[in-house]
């Protein structure tokens, strides 16, 4: 049935991966959005450039060390089942701050809002944003609005950004995970990107998964109290668990084995993953946290957390080791093995 | 979940793994069919947890990877059109046409939607009769009873604006092309589950008498596809060949006949070409004339396509089971998920895909990741 | 091609002349065209892949199945343990 391939006429393939525009993978947190900012953000800001790509930038000025974060967000829908737009941006950027072991003080927003926006969608999204720094404790000191035409937004898009001071002796970052380390997730995986899938147009189903937008600086501090030995924080947002596991494997150089029976994941996301074929690894969280810990610190930072509001379902779900570096390997089910790739683009719902 | 978990059971993968180990005595190739099949094996590691003897063949069942170009070429020039809403199953996105991918007409400026069902199609045509509603019409046989209500329901809405551009390919003309190709080393099947729950099991039954080769309906969870290939191992070991349905709680033989007369009024059978394999007759279903008016290729003249294949992308022979993906010498460097050549790449169960994720753990073992 | 998940049948409607009917994953409740299985009732485990009921679930043989795996390598087991006690005796 197949015609033999003609060996001789092979060259040098033109390479499909020529993007002479922005797709949406440029947005989806994993391998698009990764070389997007390595290879045209970087280079450009090459002499003011952060270097080791976490969360937040830490900046050392007079004596003291902040940790300064900037976000945008642009999810539709503008609401939907837990919060809305604005307390996202909130939380995480707020959250992103955290994520350096610092306690948040201020935050800006700003808000490109498109032309014929209805005003009492904008004051919810605002006193959602007011509610969530005070719950947080955190001040929105600064801000801008502009205006764009109908048919250029979604509504609103903002961006908010923040600082806050990294105390004394923390250094926690994503190249600072070591063999041996512990791997703790603060709660169930893949609330928020459930939530989202469950009003966006095309894939409606009736879900009572909450999207699980919180802010984490209480949590952080909580943990910071217990021991100040803490090696990595991250908020698995676009991406996933995978990917921030995936970024910090190749940052810290390590390998990471995690156990997929060990990883918390509420049924009814569980059930949602399974219709769409989507992996809850790779959903995004708003109100989650990875913590990477020496061995002897694991038990006593879970229980801490396992007390705190947000972090009732911690778990331990794996390990960091000197094997493979740079690979996420997972123990599947059934006792298997598969590697965590990764994302390319962005994760879509499948049919086979 | 229920009749999910029960299905992923551990303890009675173990026992299965251990029964298939004893009662394997020599090198066995077996094509699972179905791309969903495939990202099971890959997804839960059973691969590597089968004894060595054991080579599974992962078969040209993922419509992703079989859509014809000259089709992805089509339904790229018609997502481009202004004013039309084109709508697709998210696996079909990524796909690599001659030049471009659906993401990429998106990017450009295309209305570019997923759906999750078709029906989701018909409800935006009436939504927005002032626009051209198409449904990118791929799959196999599971799929084609869904496509085909979609067009029926917008004939019965009367909907002017909804069109389907179809693409459907049937299994049994793929595993007779397979079983014909001189270089087949496929000795058994994993048949596609869901694909009979809709057609029914008989018509493999010709196949299994033709080619003497064992045929098992198989599911989708771990033990299922356990189950499938301990059955197809069973026979092999015993010199037989025979239709066995390991998959019986959601497979009867006669199949769901509602559903087939629903496919018998739509489609009519027609020879399809096969991406990477080439024309197989009789193996794919087209829209009948009744139903012309809701047919993409007609309503829209994208005539004159010319399609550009990768020179050095040889997914045709992977998904034939005659080449393994790391043995294509442009496997890993020109051709990785992130720079695809072909569709084999793409899709997360396309064999290349899922060796790139494999390859690469071989290289971790061999650094000692524990199993 | 083969996505098919299992749920169970809360609801049957008709809408637009078609059977449809609402179907729970797990807390996940979403409507599904039904017109494929005219018999199917209420309570009943389908597969749904792309929105549409393809196939009833059949209780009993989901039942065998898991049992057949209950019990293989069983057997087995037993033929090696009568071998190991007749060794031991010997």
């Amino acid at each position: 049935m197949s015609e033999g391939l003609n060996v001789e006429g092979w060259s040098c393939p033109l390479p499909l991966r020529d993007h002479p525009n922005i797709i949406m993978g440029h947005g989806g947190g994993g391998k698009l959005s990764a070389e997007l900012v390595e290879h045209l953000f970087l280079p450009a800001f090459a002499e003011a450039g952060a270097v080791d790509m976490g969360d937040a930038a830490l900046v050392a000025i007079g004596g003291a060390r902040l940790a300064f974060s900037t976000d945008s967000f642009v999810v539709r829908p503008l609401f939907f089942p837990g919060g809305n737009i604005g307390e996202l941006a909130v939380n995480g950027t707020i959250n992103d701050i955290a994520m350096r072991g610092a306690q948040p003080l201020v935050l800006s927003a700003g808000f490109i809002l498109e032309e014929g926006m209805p005003l009492d969608q904008l004051a919810a999204i605002a006193r959602s944003m007011g509610a969530a720094a005070r719950r947080a404790g955190v001040t929105l000191v600064a801000g801008d609005t502009k205006v764009v035409d109908r048919g250029h937004g979604d509504g609103v898009y903002i961006t908010t950004s923040g600082f806050g001071v990294v105390p004394e002796g923390i250094d926690i970052g994503p190249t600072r995970a070591q063999p041996g380390d512990v791997i703790i997730v603060s709660g169930s995986i893949g609330d928020h990107g459930v939530a989202i899938l469950s009003v966006r147009e095309g894939l409606e189903f009736g879900a009572t998964i909450e999207s699980d937008t919180a802010p984490l600086n209480g949590l952080v501090a909580e943990l910071l109290d217990e021991t100040r030995t803490i090696h990595v924080l991250r908020d698995p947002t676009r991406g996933g668990v995978a990917s921030a596991l995936n970024e910090i494997a190749l940052a810290s150089q390590v390998g990471i084995v995690i156990d997929e029976r060990k990883l918390p994941v509420q049924d009814a996301v569980r059930a949602a993953c399974e219709l769409l074929g989507m992996d809850p690894l790779y959903v995004a969280n708003e109100g989650k946290l990875i913590a990477i810990v020496p061995s002897s610190d694991a038990e006593r930072l879970l229980a801490r957390m396992q007390a705190h509001p947000l972090g009732r379902r911690a778990a331990i779900i794996g390990h960091v080791t000197a094997d493979h570096p740079g690979l996420v390997v997972a123990r599947t089910g059934i006792g298997g093995t598969r590697i965590v790739d990764m994302m390319v683009g962005e994760q879509l719902p499948r049919i086979c | 979940m229920k009749y999910l978990d029960e299905y992923r059971d551990p303890e009675l993968a173990q026992r299965l793994f251990a029964e298939i180990r004893r009662i394997t005595t020599r090198h066995w190739a077996i094509m699972e069919v179905c791309g969903g099949q495939t990202h099971s094996i890959i997804r839960n590691g059973i691969d590597q947890l089968l004894p060595d003897e054991i080579e599974l063949i992962h078969g040209p069942g993922c419509p992703v990877c079989v859509t014809p170009l000259e089709i992805i070429d089509k339904a790229l020039a018609i997502a481009s059109r202004p004013g039309v809403i084109f709508c697709s199953f998210g696996d079909m996105l990524r796909v690599p046409g001659s030049a471009k991918d659906l993401f990429r007409i998106k990017s450009e400026g295309g209305d570019v939607r997923i759906v999750y069902s078709p029906l989701d199609a018909v409800r935006l045509a009436q939504q927005h009769p002032d626009r051209e509603v198409v449904f990118f019409g791929i799959g196999f046989e599971t799929t084609a009873p869904a496509n085909a209500m979609a067009v029926l329901q917008a004939h019965r809405l009367g909907l002017r604006n909804f069109s389907m551009l179809v693409s459907h390919v049937l299994v049994p003309p793929a595993i007779a092309a397979i079983m014909e190709s001189p270089t087949n080393r496929v000795q058994g099947f994993l048949a596609a589950g869901h694909v009979c729950s809709v057609m029914g099991t008989w018509q493999y039954q010709p196949l299994v008498e033709q080619y003497r080769v064992p045929i098992v309906v198989t599911g989708f969870e771990p033990l299922d596809v356990l189950e499938g290939i301990r059955r197809v191992v069973l026979q092999l070991e015993a010199g037989r060949a025979e239709l066995d349905n390991a998959y019986e709680r959601a497979v009867r033989p006669e199949g769901n006949v509602a559903a087939q007369q629903v496919l018998s009024e739509v489609f009519e059978v027609t020879d399809r070409a096969w991406r990477g394999i080439g024309v197989i007759p009789q193996s794919g279903w087209r829209l009948r004339d009744a139903y012309r008016a809701y047919d993409a290729e007609a309503r829209f003249a994208v005539g004159d396509i010319q399609t550009r294949e990768s020179p050095i992308c040889r997914s045709g022979e992977v998904l034939q089971g005659m080449l393994k993906p790391n043995q294509c010498p442009a496997f890993g460097k020109e051709c990785t998920p992130r720079t695809p050549l072909g569709a084999t790449m793409v899709s997360s169960e396309g064999a290349c895909a899922a060796y790139y994720q494999y390859g690469r753990f071989i290289k971790a073992e061999e650094v000692g990741v524990a199993r | 091609m083969c996505l098919g998940i299992p749920g169970q049948i809360k609801e049957i409607y008709e809408m637009n002349g078609i059977r449809m009917g609402k179907v729970d994953f797990n807390g996940i409740v979403k409507e599904v065209c039904l017109a494929y299985l005219p018999e199917i009732d209420v309570g009943d485990y389908t597969i749904v892949h792309v929105g549409f009921a393809i196939t009833r679930l059949d209780e009993q043989s989901a039942l065998e199945t898991l049992a057949l795996f209950q019990s293989i390598g069983l057997l087995d087991e037993e033929l090696r343990t009568d071998a190991a006690e007749e060794e031991a005796a010997a």
